[in-house]
């Protein structure tokens, strides 16, 4: 095959160079705001269909058992129970494999219980009946018998020898021999000689630290409305970062034929991550099939808590060389993390991203994969970064306390630059952690005075970003209006940037322009919300496909004024001629064009369908101020800046919004977010009295700087923002804590009683 | 001839190798050229990776060009929140 038949889709994604945007840039009101402050958008437990059965799942109340027998005659033989499901009900044709490949069945298994339940909360049948109420009372009806067996829920302890075992020959071939079974995938890299390396520095800091699962919070439970025909033709209504990434994972655990299904993502209350897989949707459809009736499916708090993936907890030891002058010799890191009852802890990009902000001649860093009893753990904003920066820029700071030096000059002197060879590998393009740097130093925050009983933290942190399949369609109305249709469910604000890059293209009023979330049935495959991709290639996408309708409106201008399509521009929404050779015409403005395209080649749409490659890594630095209280343990941040590289800011005020989030969701991974399991290995605290987010008065205003150091991969140079911003927060936190309270905070979170017993033991050292 | 660099973790399933010089002028190429090379990196590759190109990280297209002097990194698949 000729290379040219390789070559990705017409257009490329280089950027194309500065230049001055009338609506880029700008920050209109968002455009699903009105839905959202007057009720009217539809979230998903907001809809309905006639003749809907209730569904509800039976849970496990043991961290790890074999069902021995599970009857459930009686909870079918209840009025009003119209379908009882169980893992029989669901294909037989998904395999196991070892790893990550066998993830459809890793989902399978975690969806509805097969041998054993392997986590408290992991499900073990469902029921679909007339109203909630008899769907809960039919739960009570089912007979489960239980061989209780040891569990661990700890990720140390799970890679210990005699540890219980979760799953025998769930270990890929990453793993080296001799580990214990429930290590199932490995991971090592770097480059040069990390002893040598170490020889080279005036001080070496060996450290361990801690940190806790934590959920991703999103206001809104997972909820769904299932239609499955005995013909094998559904519909399906979800709350999800990716509704083709459902329709997939429901036809293979069905054996549906994946067009048969179509699936509309609905309004969604918060996802972070925690919505890129699935939970309930097969389970609503499984029992919609059975059935014949339309099935919803809404999960309780308890529920989220129990039974849909908290991130990973993490185990670290880091070890860093520097000389006197700041200059770090050598870096490595070793980072166990447990993901649940499954392999796929991100123990990958932990290990990948701990370094990535320096440029180091000698590092290593390896990862652990580890099984426990605990739920399936799901993606959370930067999977896996947040933890290692936490421990890597703790060592840093400490080593800058000991050194006496300033901890932006020692990060600034170590910074990767375009041209550095990062810690997991490449030769980074053009990156802007230096300006991040540079604009943290120069802002009024870190020259600010601190009161007594006040510390200072400054972290850095990196995350890679992605671009995946896209899809684009933009129609224009004869009016002059566009219909932007997107298949990235909206999770920060993107209807909006995507109606201004469509409107910075087509030269047409930002509130001319409609874009909608469609569903499977209506636009190509498109990847899920993720990555903080969203932004890059759904946005490069609509440039491209409003492009494509500005090359067919030229083409309508050049038919009517009978000269070639190259003589004609494009210029503030209307075709004009090139130059004086083309001719003398006005300009023809799009509405002019659009009014009469029925007669003049029908209608106008762009369509772009690509796999974008070009997502810009990103970097971010965090200054923290936090007050301790030494009596009572608590700690309040009482300023906080966020100077990150954002590429090109599209929305500012939605940046601004990422940005902010990405903190405050740190504050509460920092400070007060944990699963606390009991002896028995259930969880402790399934509800939002005793799992402790960030409320507002928690929180000081969050202050933010935008940096643009354009992406060379984005015709605007737009780098993902969602996750980048939690990638600092945890280390700046601590630091600031730490440098508060006199101590080196390495266990998070830093509730008050571990703050106290620190503080304790400093007296009892002192 | 591009030479792919291998995490380190992969080495055991090439034969001790961390470099390894392989034809092919497309991100997909290389990998098949990899696999037929070293068929321990078969699972590895099928369970995901994403490839670095000058510094470019790729996730998932395979069409993407490669040149001879192309700068390549496999590194494991990239996936967010």
């Amino acid at each position: 095959m000729a290379l040219d038949e390789y070559r990705p889709q017409e257009g490329d994604e280089a950027y194309e160079g500065p230049r001055e945007f009338r609506q880029v840039g700008t920050r209109p009101d968002r455009p699903d705001g009105f839905d959202k402050v007057t009720g009217r958008a539809r979230f998903g437990a907001d809809m309905y269909a006639p003749g809907m059965l209730h569904a509800a799942i039976l849970r496990s109340p043991h961290a790890h058992a074999r069902i021995v027998r599970l009857d459930t005659s009686k909870a079918e033989a209840l009025e009003g129970v119209k379908a009882v499901v169980t893992r029989a009900d669901f294909s037989k044709n998904v395999i196991f494999a070892p790893g990550t490949v066998g993830e459809f069945w890793n989902i399978l298994e975690n969806i509805m219980a097969g041998e054993k339940a392997l986590y408290d909360g992991h499900a073990v049948a469902a029921v679909a009946a007339t109203t909630p109420l008899i769907a809960r009372d039919a739960l009570k009806l089912i007979e489960v018998e239980y061989e209780i067996l040891p569990h661990v829920t700890d990720v140390d302890e799970a890679m210990k020898p005699g540890a219980p075992v979760i799953r025998e020959g769930a270990a890929d071939r990453s793993v080296p021999e001799g580990m214990h079974p429930n290590v199932v995938r490995y991971h090592e890299s770097g480059h040069g000689d990390v002893e040598a390396g170490f020889a080279e520095a005036d001080l070496v800091i060996e450290d361990h630290f801690t940190t806790e699962a934590t959920h991703q919070g999103y206001i809104e439970p997972h909820a769904c409305l299932g239609t499955l025909g005995a013909d094998g033709k559904g519909e399906l209504w979800c709350c999800t970062q990716g509704h083709w990434y459902v329709q997939k994972v429901c036809a293979a655990l069905l054996d549906l034929e994946t067009a048969n299904l179509r699936v509309t993502a609905s309004e969604i209350g918060g996802g972070f991550g925690g919505k890129t897989t699935v939970f309930i949707e097969p389970v609503a459809l499984a029992l919609s099939r059975k059935a014949g009736r339309p099935v919803k499916l809404v999960m309780s708090r308890a529920e989220v808590f129990r039974a849909t993936g908290p991130t990973a907890s993490a185990s670290m030891d880091i070890r860093i060389g520097m000389k006197k002058d700041g200059t770090i010799t050598a870096a490595q890191g070793t980072f166990r993390l447990q993901g649940g009852a499954f392999p796929g802890a991100p123990m990958e990009f932990t290990a990948m991203c701990a370094f990535a902000c320096y440029d180091l001649r000698h590092v290593r860093q390896v990862g652990y994969d580890v099984m426990t009893n605990r739920p399936k753990q799901a993606a959370y904003r930067a999977p896996g970064s947040p933890m290692a920066a936490f421990a890597v820029e703790s060592v840093i700071d400490e080593l800058c306390n000991r050194l006496g030096l300033d901890p932006i000059e020692v990060r600034l002197k170590n910074a990767a630059r375009e041209g550095t060879k990062a810690s997991y590998g490449p030769t980074y393009p053009r990156i802007g952690l230096v300006e991040t740097l540079e604009a943290a130093r120069a802002h009024p925050h870190y020259a600010a005075p601190l009161k007594p009983g006040q510390g200072r933290g400054i972290s850095c942190g990196f995350w890679f970003n992605y671009g995946g399949e896209t899809s684009v369609s933009l129609a224009l109305s004869e009016d002059g209006s566009a219909q932007v249709m997107v298949g990235t469910p909206d999770i920060g604000g993107s209807r909006a940037s995507m109606a201004l890059m469509a409107a910075e293209v087509l030269g047409i009023p930002y509130e001319n322009i409609r874009v909608t979330v469609a569903d499977t049935g209506s636009l190509g495959y498109n990847e899920i919300s993720h990555g903080s991709r969203v932004t890059y290639a759904s946005g490069l996408a609509t440039i491209k496909a409003a492009r494509d309708a500005v090359r067919k409106l030229r083409q309508r201008a050049a038919d009517k004024w009978g000269i070639d399509v190259e003589a004609v521009d494009w210029v503030d929404g209307c075709a004009v001629p090139s130059g004086p050779n083309a001719g003398d015409f006005d300009p023809l403005p799009l509405a002019e064009i659009t009014k009469t395209m029925g007669a003049t080649g029908g209608p106008i749409s762009g369509h772009f369908e690509a796999t974008p490659e070009g997502a810009g890594v990103s970097f971010a630095t965090h200054i923290v101020d936090a007050e301790v209280d030494r009596e009572t343990g608590k700690t309040r941040v009482v300023r906080y800046t966020v100077v990150q590289d954002a590429g090109k800011a599209i929305h500012p005020t939605y940046v601004e919004g990422q940005f902010q989030g990405g903190a405050a969701q740190g504050i509460g991974w920092a400070l007060n977010e944990e699963y606390i399991y009991g002896e028995d290995g259930r969880l402790q605290n399934p509800g939002f009295l005793d799992y402790r987010i960030p409320v507002a008065s928690d929180l000081p205003m969050i202050d933010t700087v935008i940096v643009e150091v354009p992406n060379p991969g984005h015709p605007f140079g737009v780098r993902g923002v969602g996750e980048t911003s939690i990638c600092p927060p945890l280390a700046a936190i601590a630091n600031a804590v730490s440098n508060a309270a006199g101590v080196r905070l390495r266990d998070l979170p830093m509730r008050p009683s571990r703050i106290l017993d620190e503080l304790e033991k400093q007296r009892d050292d002192a | 001839m591009p030479e792919v660099h291998l995490w380190s973790g992969l080495r055991a399933l090439a034969g001790g190798r961390e470099v390894v010089e392989v034809e092919g002028r497309t991100v997909g190429e290389i990998l098949d050229a990899l696999v037929a090379a070293c068929p321990g990196l078969k699972e590895p590759i099928e369970a995901g990776v994403s490839v670095a190109v000058d510094g470019r990280i790729i996730a998932s297209a395979r069409n993407e060009p490669v040149n001879p002097d192309s700068e390549i990194y496999l590194l494991q698949r990239l996936r967010g929140g």
